[in-house]
Parts: C-alpha cells; sequence; structure tokens
C-alpha cells in the first residue's frame, strides 16, 4: 500500500465526471480528500490522498488522465512564499499539523513542510504579510 | 569608562568592537564584566515588528501651474494636506478608499497606508491623486500623475512612536474569536500573542535610557536615522523588576530617518484581519559600552523579562487594567505557555530572525566603519507617568 497526494484540475468539460466514485469503485482505492472546489462554468480544483496497491493507484491515475482531469503535484495549490515571510511567526498557532513551524528557537526562522500541509487554508488570513496563497482562494 | 569620541574614533579607524545583544550575553558570563567592559565597544539592539505609529513626510515639488492641495490620495490611500502646498504626510494605518473596513466582519484590509510606504521604497510607481479650491497663485484644482520616490524632493519617514520598550501579551478568555492587532485571538484561551524582540530589543537593553535619547543615531530600515523625541506615550515611570527592566510597556521613541536610503526588506506593509493595516518596521539601535552598569543592562537574557498576559475580550478594550499573568519571553519563544492552568500556544507578531539579521547588519555597519555614534543631546524624561484620555461631560 501506499499513498499519493494529487491535484486535480478540472477544466469547464469535466467538471460534471464523477471521477472520486470511479477511483474508489473501479480501482478499490481510499480516497482522503483535503478540498474541493467544483462548480459548473468554472475550473475546477481538487486536492486528494489516494492509497491503495502501487499497480492500483497508476491504473486510478491513467483513468483520471483518460477522462481529460490534470494531475499535477498536490503541492502546487498551497503556496508559501519564503521571500515574503518575514517569520514573525503569527501563522504557528493556527496552523493545526505544525506544517508551518520553528525548528531552532535560536533563530526562530519559519519553515514550512509541504508534506504535512492539508491544505486547511488557516495560516492565509492570519499572515499579515500576505506570504501564503492558495488556488482555492485565488480563483 | 569610554566616552563617545573614544569609540566614534575605533569605528573610524575600523578598530571598534561590536558584538550584538544576543552575543553580548555569553560573552560577558564567559569574559567578566570588568574585562569584557574594557574589550567592546558597542552592542548592537534591534527589533522588527507592527509599529502602527509611523508615517512620511513626502514634497513633490510644484506642478506647473501650481496647486495648493487640500485633499489627496495616493494609490487611493488618504493622505494629509493640512500643511505646505505640495507636501503631503502618509500615515501607516490609513485605509484604501471604498475599503469596506469591518462592514464585512471580519474586514480584509488587503491594501493602505503602510503598503503605499512599502512600495515607494521599493522605487515602484504610484499614482497621486489631489484636489484643491484654487487661489490666486495656486491655480490648479485637480492633479492625477504618477511618480516614484525618485521623483519626490524629499520622502521622510516621521514616526512618532517606534520600539515600545516592552509589550503586553494578547489572550482571549470569552468565548468567541477576536481579531486584533496582535493577531486573531481563539476563543476559550486558544492562543497567545506577543510582540517584541525580547532580549534583543532596544530598549529593554538600556532600561533607563542612559544611552538611548533624543538625538541617538538609530538604523531605521536602512537608513541612517535618529532618535527626534520621546515618543508618544513615553512612559518610564513604571514598575520595573530588580533589573530595571519594565513590567509593562514603558518607553517609546520617535524616529526619523531618509526614506530614500532605507531597504524595502525592513519595511512592509501588513493586514491584521478585523483590525486593519499597519507598518512592520525594522530598527537597529547601537548602544555604547561607556562604562560596566550599561554593559551589564545589555546581558539581559530573555528569561528575565516579563510582560503582562492581557485579556483582549475584555481588560484591554474596557481598560480595566486587570492583568492575567505575567510570562516572561523564554517562554513565549518556547511555543508553548502555560496559563491559568491550561497549556496555550504562543505566537509573534514581531520577527526575532529579522531583528538578529538587523542587529548583525549593525554591527558590521559600525565594524566597517560606516556608521558612527550620536550622544544624545537630551536624555528621554525620567520619571514621567502616562494619561488617560479626559472624557469631559456633555
Amino acid at each position: 500500500m501506499e499513498t499519493k497526494k494529487l491535484l486535480l484540475t478540472f477544466n469547464k468539460k469535466v467538471v460534471e465526471k464523477p471521477i472520486v466514485y470511479h477511483l474508489v469503485k473501479d480501482f478499490d482505492l481510499i480516497i482522503n480528500l483535503y478540498r474541493a472546489s467544483i462548480t459548473a462554468e468554472e475550473e475546477g480544483f481538487m486536492v486528494l490522498d489516494i492509497t491503495g496497491p502501487a499497480v492500483k493507484i497508476e491504473e486510478g491515475i491513467n483513468f483520471i488522465v483518460s477522462e481529460g482531469v490534470q494531475i499535477d503535484d498536490a503541492q502546487k495549490a498551497f503556496r508559501w512564499d519564503e521571500s515574503i515571510c518575514t517569520s514573525c511567526g503569527n501563522c504557528l498557532t493556527h496552523c493545526p499539523v505544525d506544517a508551518l513551524h520553528i525548528k531552532d528557537r535560536n533563530t526562530m526562522k519559519v519553515e514550512f513542510d509541504q508534506d504535512l500541509c492539508i491544505d486547511c487554508m488557516g495560516c492565509i488570513p492570519n499572515c499579515p504579510f500576505g506570504a501564503c496563497g492558495s488556488i482555492f482562494q485565488d480563483k | 569608562m569610554k566616552t563617545y569620541e573614544e569609540i566614534n574614533e575605533k569605528i573610524a579607524s575600523k578598530k571598534a568592537v561590536v558584538l550584538t545583544a544576543a552575543e553580548i550575553i555569553d560573552y560577558v558570563e564567559e569574559k567578566g564584566i570588568e574585562k569584557a567592559a574594557k574589550e567592546v565597544d558597542v552592542v548592537t539592539t534591534a527589533t522588527f515588528g507592527p509599529m502602527c505609529s509611523s508615517g512620511c513626510f513626502i514634497n513633490f515639488g510644484h506642478s506647473q501651474p501650481k496647486i495648493r492641495i487640500t485633499e489627496a490620495w495616493i494609490d487611493d490611500v488618504l493622505a494629509y494636506s493640512g500643511i505646505a502646498a505640495v507636501d503631503l504626510y502618509m500615515g501607516a494605518t490609513q485605509l484604501r478608499h471604498n475599503d469596506p473596513a469591518n462592514l464585512d466582519y471580519p474586514g480584509e484590509f488587503k491594501f493602505g497606508g503602510g503598503h503605499v510606504i512599502e512600495k515607494l521604497i521599493r522605487g515602484e510607481e504610484l499614482q497621486l491623486f489631489a484636489l484643491s479650491y484654487g487661489t490666486d497663485e495656486y491655480p490648479l484644482k485637480e492633479i492625477r500623475t504618477r511618480f516614484t520616490i525618485d521623483d519626490l524632493n524629499q520622502a521622510t519617514m516621521v514616526n512618532p512612536r517606534n520600539c515600545y520598550q516592552n509589550y503586553n501579551v494578547a489572550i482571549n478568555t470569552s468565548n468567541k474569536t477576536i481579531y486584533t492587532y496582535l493577531g486573531k485571538l481563539k476563543p476559550n484561551m486558544g492562543n497567545m500573542t506577543y510582540s517584541s524582540a525580547g532580549q534583543l530589543s532596544p530598549l529593554l537593553n538600556d532600561p533607563l535610557y542612559q544611552t538611548i535619547g533624543v538625538g541617538t543615531s538609530v538604523w531605521l530600515a536602512g537608513a541612517k536615522g535618529h532618535v527626534y523625541s520621546e515618543g508618544t506615550q513615553h512612559t518610564s515611570a513604571v514598575e520595573r523588576t530588580e533589573n530595571d527592566v519594565p513590567a509593562e510597556g514603558a518607553g517609546t521613541l520617535a524616529l526619523t530617518g531618509n526614506m530614500k536610503e532605507m531597504n524595502a526588506d525592513f519595511v512592509r506593509g501588513v493586514s491584521f484581519k478585523g483590525y486593519g493595516v499597519s507598518l512592520a518596521l525594522g530598527v537597529g539601535i547601537p548602544i555604547p559600552v561607556l562604562n560596566e552598569e550599561i554593559l551589564l543592562k545589555t546581558t539581559i537574557r530573555d528569561r528575565d523579562i516579563r510582560a503582562q498576559v492581557i485579556d483582549y475580550s475584555l481588560d484591554y478594550p474596557m481598560k480595566t487594567g486587570k492583568v492575567l499573568s505575567t510570562v516572561n519571553y523564554e517562554e513565549l519563544k518556547s511555543g508553548n505557555v502555560n496559563i491559568l492552568g491550561k497549556d496555550v500556544e504562543t505566537a509573534s507578531l514581531s520577527s526575532y530572525e529579522k531583528a538578529i539579521n538587523i542587529a548583525e547588519i549593525l554591527k558590521s555597519e559600525i565594524r566597517d566603519g560606516s556608521f558612527t555614534l550620536n550622544k544624545p543631546y537630551m536624555p528621554l524624561p525620567p520619571n514621567q507617568s502616562m494619561k488617560s484620555m479626559k472624557v469631559s461631560e456633555k
């Protein structure tokens, strides 16, 4: 069993396709959906984990692509711009999974671990400098 | 033991021994105060955080024909024009025209005076829109033009209150979320926020204002600025711990500097959801080691500086004066503090990382001879209390 975190982008033509249903039903994959925003007449996004045997994951990914849905690395959904961040640390108590964290309490530098981020977007309105953003917010 | 003149001579010959207020702690512990005071010439202190009482005077030069501006907006942010013809003052907390503020609570406050000031220093183009009633010698009634800082005669930052000596810690004991200038405070003491560089902070390293006074040279966002006055609400007559460090807000500084010399990395517009806009600013202040006593004060540690925890859901807005608890900065920087039996996550609005960065930059500027010290020509008021607003009966 392995897990892959993906960002799916649905263009206007494919927003009505029940992708998640087929991933579960046809490929026996476990889905953990972090965030989705898919509405008719607009581009849609979905960030999810798919868990299952490697071969099933590959089949599932091939199916998604065949349906005309674009697959990207999930890290593209959330944006943390280190050049804007001042390491004030106001985000820290609004990040429930410590994806934004301080490793070294001597320097107090804020760091970001993409793998831990669950796209909750709690940091975004709590960054006074605008260092955090997401495709779900920007669209 | 040493004079300003002697220290400046050493700086000019690039021989000054300079350490940051973080480095000096271990240095004195290792060498002893007597030896360290002989060796070290300057200790650099610094802070970076939101400082609402900031702004700038700018002068455009005259248009042809001339205008005496009576109302003005820069990138749609109102500037004060009740001064001479083409002089304006842009304040950090001014909202953009038509910002819905908290009508749609909590407001987002994406752009305002602080952002205009940052854009200016970045060298970006801004728009001036100005109106006038017109006079015989200033006939023009309206002007719209684009400009950068290079087009201005002067762009002078003039901040009535910076570098608060200490600051309270915000917490929320109510059962609903509140939005403050110290960030979003979760209900039932869900988090707590502070804003101070602690052991690096300028006035915490000179708690009795023995070297920082009117005329002291300061590193203001990269420019060589100075203290032009006591800051507004400067309150020196406060409760102090045995190391003379104030238990509450206390001293403040009014700072000025040339924005054309500033670095935008240290002048940043900020948006606080539900509160408004402001400016985060980087300040470095050198402390001359004139004697052992002054040096000893700079060895203050985070654990020896205490801050008051205030309930921003009730005691702060209603000005009850109640203090829930006190904590030290070592605890605050650890990320978790136990308050009234509950473990509470902490976060900061000021950046210690940037403060270290500034203290290091100032250290290297003094070492290479490019930043010299000024002897203050007037001390900050030593025994001053703070008035509350007089609210008269109707």
